[in-house]
């Protein structure tokens, strides 16, 4: 299994090398044929470890692949550690990058960096393969940083735009602050543990439970708990948590398929996927799981908000992705790591779909993205409009979805949580599927329903979007209906992750809530009268009287709100602040330190004020040396005197 | 298997005697035959460095490859070198960046030809010199002596304001050096002898290691350089031909830390555990205060310059935490992992550094700018440039499956086990130094094309291409595997770690 794991990793690595270096010879068929080929294989792949693994019952496997170096006696080491957890982050990560490659087709059908595109994406497939089969800190840190910069070079892929550039800066920048935390975390870890192997270091975390450092005098902390507060702010970067969120939005400025395979389906549910693997840690501090609750829930409330006021059909979705996120962490702080991972998967799926759908009615709207100048597109295309449908209901959680299990069971399970903060995670959680619910039908009907409101050249032109185009959206449609029903009870209550995921007896919700679990279909039938479903239909309602029914309401409302309206419409001032505090600070603090330390103190001052110093010594003493006789032989005749009053004063003193 | 050739000899002076001839024989025939007879030198010289690889025993800490002869009988004064695992990564630096400078000056020097390329020949010898010397004064010569050609470079063939540069910079390390002169006299004194090996075991008190300590550290820390006497730098590099900003960079700065592993430690080590807490500083201020400065540059081999300090602070740090890491842990062997991350961040720095001033190069060359505002939309002209340019940044920025990487990371985690804060503020350079570096390559190489220069600027050359890609790939070779770079210094490290563990001020209390 060791070789096919390493073939299923490196597959997508030839392809994006192929396609990268060797583009221009292999033409525009020849790179997408090698990457989609050595991505499926990857994902063949990964569906046979699948089977082993979840249905044969094979042991996990845990194996060195080579000893990166040694230092200080501690070996580092690449590594696999192919568990429950990685296969299906596996399988997920493969087939949605599948998916996508053959969709890109279509849609950077005329893009003149064609073959580069493909290359990125591949090189992102093998970046996020490292990530999740790592069996150790480095490697997750290599995979973790890997990802980052494909998703730096993708965000800016058109790289004449100026918005894509400073997207693409901006987000290497705020995941890098929380690369800063992740990185003093592993460091921690080192420290603490003398290791990086994960299996060593969940081994030994129990005896280390009550171990407190200190980080300044007089204020001991539990190692622990900094350790996982370190670890979740660099989840924070990569998951885009509030305050780290503000890269995401902006990173819509890259190409469409990027927008679902990384910046929804997987590299933004690496934070999730990196808390759920280190279960053993963040379970021995509630402290640790609190911060991560609120913060979650902060992001699931508050960022959900802000999708009611977008126009710009990406950002809804993107803000939805924010939203989403938070239920996810929500679900890791409350313990039920296995809810969190099974709305990552769910998510995958529909979100990527709704990207995907996004991405056709682009196209069709020739890169128009305001939903302003949308409308009635159902009628031009239909399949387009099917597939958003499912991923709407998906999303907003439709008795019987995807999406509908794993939000239900991070809701009953936060709601069954001790964690301090659980009840603040469960409001949120339940105003959140309200809110998701107004802005995803909003943002249905502005886009498929009611009149049409584009120009009439754009109208005449309109029409469905190729097959390779609505393949992928029809593929990814079917896991959004059914991946629920299929994979709720095992993967929430059945024992499905083993162990690769640790909760302890008094944090674990999910078993609790098993008791009461009778059947996917029963669970079902329960959901109609819950008041999740009210929510989302009183959502839907609700969008469907402000946007079809009495379209100029909205406006008057926001008039109304004005106040609100406009801190929404700053995104709570985010940006504003960071713009000016962070990148402003650092410029100003960086041109005072060189123009008054530098420039000023050091090189004015002390450096050549020294040799002006040493010049004025020897203009001093050349005055000094006129060359006339009479000047010298007048020193001489004071020298004489001066020595002679000495004599004189010691003599008669 | 040990061949019996002097080899470590031949490194030095194959190069320093082939820089002589080209020089003067070089006047009398074509450019292009001296530039030949200048690569065949420099590829010999790497060709012999790589034996030494090759027959380097890594389980020994003793010196290898060692001779020793009299040079001066009355002053006892010996030519002996002799290199360990410690110096051996240094010297294959030293003649690999040597054969990259010479291609680098292929197409792009036209001026005294011959006396360029002796020059770095000559310079290299003197540095191979600087990192093999076992005697003190030999140490003492080569090292002054590397300073001329330098001199040379940057005053020939170098900028507008090359003669402010050039005095600037003899002056700075001559300085510094002058007092590294006076400790070795006092030492010689105290140890009877020049030999290095003497002076590490000779017996001292606190105050005088303290004294010795104060003027190695002028000496070294002019040269690293340290914050704050490190304003020399910027202006050497904007000054200097490319050529002369590699070898600066990428080797005569990693002088500055070979001092401190070489005579610092091992012979003051009770002074360096009392300054500690001074060297800390420093290295946190060169990390944070000049990464904030280099935010701020509008020239980019500025930039690069003041990067290049920030990153050396890792060196110092790296290797003066050890008494914090002892203080903590009980074991010096502790500080390893700090030591080696200060080693390879050496070695890594040399390639990064280098390959930054070589790209800054291939763009002055075509529009004989620096400055960032002149520049914007590179890509769209020079697209293959831009992709290996951006290898070289995102390394900068101590990107994961770069060499980069891999010091930053070692020193980082290794910090950690001596303070908390250490590691907190080292860290901030994930933030700076993505910031600086991408921000640049932003404004340089990304968005439409600027100005009708831009437009015409053509792709690099295959020359170009060959000496970037050599880059490349010794950046991502260690940063994908760089554990062949420490295996050659484990031992070594050991040994030193040792040395320093033995307090010298305790023996002489018990003699």
């Amino acid at each position: 299994m060791k070789d096919l794991c390493l073939a299923i990793v490196l597959a997508p690595l030839v392809g994006a090398i192929a396609a990268g270096l060797f583009g221009r010879a292999l033409g525009r068929s020849g790179a997408h044929w090698i990457t989609i080929l050595s991505v499926g294989f990857s994902f063949a792949g990964s569906c046979l470890v699948f089977r082993d693994i979840v249905f044969s019952g094979v042991e996990p496997l845990n194996v060195v692949v080579y000893t990166w170096l040694v230092s200080g006696g501690v070996p580092f080491q690449i590594g696999f550690l192919i568990d429950q957890l990685t296969i299906t982050m596996m399988t997920v990560v493969t087939f949605v990058s599948w998916m996508v490659h053959i969709y890109t087709i279509g849609y950077m059908h005329d893009d003149p960096g064609y073959q580069r595109f493909f290359s990125y994406i591949s090189l992102f497939t093998f970046s996020m393969l490292m990530l999740v089969m790592a069996n150790n800190f480095v490697q997750l840190f290599f995979g973790w940083e890997a990802v980052g910069v494909v998703s730096y070079l993708l965000i800016g892929f058109w790289f004449k735009r100026d918005s894509a550039i400073y997207a693409n800066l901006k987000a290497f920048l705020v995941n890098r602050v929380g690369d800063f935390g992740f990185l003093l975390g592993i460091a921690a870890v080192l420290t603490y543990f003398g290791t990086l192997d994960y299996a060593q270091v969940f081994a030994k975390a129990p005896s280390l439970a009550s171990t407190e450092i200190t980080l300044w005098a007089g204020h001991d902390w539990s190692l622990l708990s900094v350790i996982c507060l370190c670890l979740f702010v660099g989840a924070m970067g990569k998951s885009a948590q509030v305050p780290l969120h503000v890269w995401l939005p902006d990173s819509m400025e890259g190409p469409t398929p990027i927008s679902a395979l990384i910046h929804a389906a997987t590299m933004v549910t690496a934070g999730i996927f990196m808390v759920a693997r280190m279960s053993p840690l963040f379970e021995l501090s509630t402290t640790a799981l609190s911060v991560v609750l609120v913060i979650g829930s902060i992001t699931t409330f508050f960022m959900g908000l802000l999708g009611l006021v977008q126009h710009d059909i990406k950002r809804v979705i993107a803000y939805s992705t924010l939203s989403q996120l938070g239920y996810m962490t929500v679900a890791l702080g409350a313990s039920a790591y296995a809810a969190a991972i099974f709305h990552l998967f769910t998510h995958a799926f529909f979100k990527a779909l709704l990207f995907l759908a996004a991405g056709s009615v682009i196209i069709g709207m020739h890169h128009e993205q305001d939903m302003r100048k949308m409308g009635g597109l159902r009628r031009y295309m239909p399949i387009t409009w099917i597939t958003s449908v499912i991923g709407t209901l998906a999303l907003t959680g439709f008795p019987g979805t995807a999406g509908f299990f794993s939000k239900d069971a991070i809701i009953e399970a936060v709601k069954l949580s001790h964690t301090p903060g659980a009840a603040l995670g469960y409001w949120a959680c339940l105003i959140g599927v309200f809110i998701t619910s107004l802005y995803s039908f909003r943002l249905l009907f502005l886009v498929f329903h009611g009149r049409e409101r584009m120009d009439h050249h754009t109208q005449e032109h309109l029409h469905e979007s190729p097959a390779v185009v609505w393949i992928p959206l029809v593929a990814l449609a079917i896991p959004s209906i059914v991946a629920g029903l299929i994979a709720a009870g095992p993967m929430l209550f059945d024992g499905y992750f083993g162990g690769s995921i640790v909760v302890h007896a008094e944090h674990n919700v999910l078993e609790h809530l098993g008791k009461h679990f009778h059947g996917a279909w029963a669970f079902v039938g329960h959901g109609f009268t819950q008041a999740p479903f009210w929510l989302a239909f009183a959502g839907a309602a609700s969008a469907w009287f402000l946007y079809l029914h009495r379209p100029e309401l909205p406006a008057r409302i926001a008039g109304a709100f004005k106040p609100i309206h406009r801190i929404l419409e700053n995104k709570y001032g985010f940006d504003a602040f960071n713009d000016w505090f962070f990148a402003g600070g650092a410029r100003g603090t960086g041109g005072v330190l060189w123009r008054w330390g530098d420039a000023g103190v050091i090189d004015g001052f002390l450096i050549n004020g020294s040799a002006k110093m040493v010049a004025w010594c020897a203009d001093a003493a050349r005055q000094i040396q006129s060359g006339y006789l009479y000047h010298y032989a007048f020193a001489m005749i004071l020298g004489l005197l001066a020595l002679l009053g000495i004599f004189v004063h010691g003599v008669f003193a | 298997m040990h061949s019996d050739l002097p080899l470590l000899s031949l490194c030095i002076w194959l190069p320093i005697l082939g820089g002589l001839w080209v020089i003067f024989a070089g006047s009398r025939v074509l450019d292009r035959a001296v530039k030949q007879d200048a690569l065949i030198l420099a590829l010999a010289t790497l060709a012999l460095s790589l034996l030494l690889y090759r027959d380097f025993n890594a389980a020994s800490a003793t010196m290898q490859f060692a001779e020793r002869y009299t040079w001066i009988d009355a002053f006892k004064i010996y030519y002996h070198i002799g290199i360990d695992g410690i110096a051996l990564p240094l010297v294959l630096l030293t003649t690999f960046t040597t054969v990259i400078v010479v291609i680098a000056g292929w197409e792009v020097i036209e001026d005294r030809v011959n006396q360029y390329m002796g020059a770095f020949l000559i310079l290299e010898g003197l540095m191979v010199g600087v990192f093999s010397a076992l005697d003190s004064i030999l140490f003492y010569v080569f090292w002054e002596a590397m300073l001329i050609p330098m001199f040379l470079i940057i005053g020939i063939w170098g900028g507008p304001r090359r003669v402010y540069a050039t005095i600037k910079f003899f002056l700075y390390t001559f300085l510094g050096s002058v007092f590294m002169l006076v400790a070795l006299l006092y030492l010689h004194a105290q140890a009877g002898s020049f030999a290095l090996q003497d002076m590490q075991d000779v017996v001292l008190t606190l105050s005088e290691q303290k004294w010795i300590f104060i003027a190695f550290l002028l000496a070294f820390a002019v040269k690293v350089p340290m914050w704050p006497v490190h304003t020399w730098l910027p202006d050497a590099h904007v000054e200097a031909p490319t050529g002369g900003s590699v070898v600066l960079a990428a080797i005569m700065l990693k002088m500055g830390g070979y001092g401190f592993l070489r005579f610092s430690l091992p012979i003051t080590p009770d002074a360096a555990a009392a300054f500690d807490w001074l060297m800390i500083l420093l290295s946190l201020i060169a990390v944070v205060y000049i990464g904030f400065v280099a935010l701020v540059q509008q020239d980019m081999k500025k930039l690069i310059a003041y990067s290049s300090i920030s990153h050396m602070g890792f060196v110092t740090l790296g290797l003066f935490m050890m008494f914090d890491i002892h203080a903590n842990t009980g074991n010096f062997q502790d500080a390893a992992m700090g030591v080696e991350g200060a080693m390879v961040q050496m070695i890594s720095h040399g390639f990064i550094s280098g390959a930054m001033f070589l790209c800054v190069g291939v763009l002055y060359d075509r529009m004989h700018s620096r400055m960032i505002n002149d520049y914007g939309g590179v890509v769209n002209v020079m697209p293959r440039f831009a992709a290996f340019m951006m290898l070289f940044a995102m390394a900068n920025a101590g990107l994961p499956a770069t060499s980069g990487f891999v010091g930053e990371f070692l020193v980082i985690v290794s910090s950690f086990k001596a303070n908390f804060w250490y590691a907190f503020l080292a860290a901030t350079t994930l933030i700076l130094g993505a910031a600086y570096t991408l921000w640049m390559y932003k404004r340089v190489v990304f968005g439409e094309i600027r100005n009708s220069h831009v437009a015409e600027l053509t792709d690099i050359t295959g020359r170009e291409t060959l000496v970037l890609a050599s880059l490349a790939v010794a950046v991502l070779a260690l940063g994908i595997w760089p554990a062949p770079l420490l295996d050659v210094m484990h031992v070594s490290v050991e040994h030193l770690l040792e040395q320093v563990a033995q307090s010298k001020t305790s023996i002489a209390a018990y003699e």
